[in-house]
């Protein structure tokens, strides 16, 4: 029961990082089919800015000694306004590029940042103290957990719906919508490409904010690579749950942390080694068994 | 001055050219008709004075502007409204947000709201299912969601690709009569490719015969079915 317990608050956290990641480049892939691979290195981008440039191994905090009410909000406006940047500066030139392209040019801007990031900061691993007394551990039923793992699950849950009631609620969330699944129409409609698109990068860089002060409260330290694995596994998650279907890339991300949770647990000792071996085998078969993913997208499927 | 007119657009989709020296023009409250055999380029026109495609010359004025190459919701909202040939409703929302979309860039929201009233008693069936998903519509039921979605956007001049197509008769009926009633009571200008040269002549107004990516022939609808003229255009050089 109590290793249950755990195992359950495992799988839900590491799930809510995923689902959150997956989120984020869904998003962007509904309104522009392009897949950014640079939204690995806006989390890391949005996790140096609390520190000030530096090529020491400790890390000088800056904006990180603000108080959490207005730093909080201060990441994720840099994460937002990083993100808009780069669809103004970049991706905005390609958008009647082919998907090729588009993403070929995510993946130079993304090395863009991550030099920008090495430059000022170089490439040591730096430790933070950023609400450590979280992963501090608590008991629950007999269960010891770090609250980061309840508040990781509480506030993406919180972001999930908030989003929802965006995405259903509103205007904007109305044109969103209706952009991701057949953009001329759209605009054929008067929907406003470039504020449909501006808001979704927003949105996106937002939530690889979130994902940046998560990611960094758990580990305590700062690694311009920080974002790289999560990248990685996000953008399986957007895949197995259907490019460009929301609800998918959530449940696809909360699906790849539990596999990965449980295969921690149940595998052998000796194997425990190669648990991602493990993890992408599954999702091998899972895209043999259904090639669009669980919940292929109306505008994919147009597409394919 | 026409509300509306394309002067010599030519549209090419890679090697293929769809629109030759195209051109039409549609006055303000009247209605024009365009027809023509299957690949004339009638749908490409519609998509060129919508901004959906950009012609390689030639001009389009709307509502007093030049609107050859600029944004599609620019030309939307200049109140240029549109029903495409495959209706493109959008499938993933429901039919009543697919009718408030048409309506999102209006300021006058009493008006919206009558239409929407006004809508929904042309097309019963749309009320009945308004909180379903627009992609459980059959095929007629979404052309009639994407008309009253562009009536939603309270257009001075709606273009319609097909609109009898897959509507059973009496719906045809329906729709027309809804339209002939706009533009008269509301001064409502119809761009209308339709195939049914019948049908056009019971509605009255003018026409245009497309063949081979521009116009062959254009006169009174009613005119044009009578004579011979028609279908000797239609089938190209009078071999029929
Ligand atoms: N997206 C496209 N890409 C390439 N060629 C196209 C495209 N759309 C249309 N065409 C070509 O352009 C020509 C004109 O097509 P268009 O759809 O305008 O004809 P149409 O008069 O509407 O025909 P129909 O009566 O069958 O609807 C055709 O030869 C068609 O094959
Ligand atoms: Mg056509």
């Amino acid at each position: 029961m109590t290793a249950l317990l755990q195992i359950l608050f495992d799988a839900l956290s590491l799930g809510s990082l995923y689902a959150l990641g997956a989120l984020g480049i869904a998003l962007i892939f509904g309104v522009m089919r392009l897949v950014n691979f640079a939204h690995g290195d806006y989390i890391a981008f949005c996790v140096f800015a609390m520190l000030w440039p530096s090529i020491d191994a400790a890390a000088i905090v800056f904006a990180g000694n603000l108080p959490t009410v207005i730093l909080v909000p201060f990441i994720l406006a840099v994460g937002a306004g990083l993100s808009v940047l780069s669809e103004i500066v970049v991706f905005r030139r390609f958008r009647n590029a082919n998907p090729a392209t588009m993403m070929i040019a995510s993946f130079a801007l993304g090395f863009v940042i991550k030099y920008f990031l090495l430059m000022l900061y170089s490439s040591r691993p730096k430790s933070i103290d950023l609400w450590s007394n979280l992963t501090r551990q608590i008991e629950i039923a007999g269960a010891r957990i770090p609250p980061l793992q309840v508040i990781t699950i509480g506030v993406t849950i919180v972001i999930l719906i908030a989003l929802t009631a965006f995405l259903k609620r509103t205007r904007f969330g109305l044109e969103m919508r209706a952009a991701a699944e057949n953009f001329t129409m759209a605009r054929m409609l008067g929907v406003r490409a470039n504020r449909v698109i501006m808001l979704a990068f927003a949105v996106s860089g937002m939530l690889a904010a979130a994902v940046g002060l998560i990611l960094v409260t758990q580990t305590g330290t700062v690694d311009i690579q920080m974002g790289a694995n999560l990248m990685l596994v996000a953008f399986v998650a957007t895949v197995i749950g259907g490019l460009g279907s929301l609800p998918g890339a959530v449940l696809a991300g909360y699906l790849i942390g539990a596999a990965t949770v449980i295969m921690q647990v149940v595998l052998p000792p000796d194997a425990r080694p190669f648990r991602d071996a493990f993890v992408y085998g599954a999702v091998i078969v899972m895209l043999i068994w259904r090639p669009n993913g669980l919940f292929a997208s109306r505008a994919a499927k147009q597409r394919v | 001055m026409s509300l509306l007119s394309v002067e010599n657009i030519s549209v090419r989709y890679g090697q293929l050219t769809a629109l030759r020296k195209a051109s039409i023009k549609v006055d303000e409250g009247e209605t024009l008709f365009v027809t023509g055999p299957n690949g004339a380029g009638k749908s490409t026109l519609l998509k060129a004075i919508a901004g959906a495609v950009a012609p390689r010359e030639g001009f389009i004025r709307f509502a007093g502007r030049q609107i050859a190459g600029r944004a599609p919701e620019d030309i939307a909202r200049l109140g240029f409204s549109m029903v495409p040939e495959g209706r493109d409703v959008f499938g993933g929302l429901t039919i009543e947000e697919n009718l408030r979309l048409g309506a999102g860039m209006r300021a006058d929201k009493d008006q919206a709201a009558k239409d929407l009233e006004q809508v929904y008693s042309v097309f019963p069936i749309l009320r009945d299912r308004k909180d379903r998903q627009a992609g459980v519509l059959s095929g007629g039921q979404q052309q009639m969601l994407a008309i009253g979605r562009a009536l939603m956007a309270g257009p001075r001049l709606i273009a319609i690709d097909e609109p009898s197509l897959g509507l059973a008769p009496k719906v045809i009926d329906d729709v027309y009569a809804t339209l002939v009633r706009l533009r008269d009571s509301r001064g409502l200008t119809l761009l209308i490719v339709e195939q049914s040269a019948t049908r056009a002549s019971l509605t009255g107004g003018r026409m245009v015969l497309m063949r081979s990516g521009g116009v062959a022939l254009e006169g009174d609808a009613r005119e044009l079915v009578r004579g011979d003229a028609l279908r000797q255009a239609y089938f190209g050089y009078g071999e029929h």
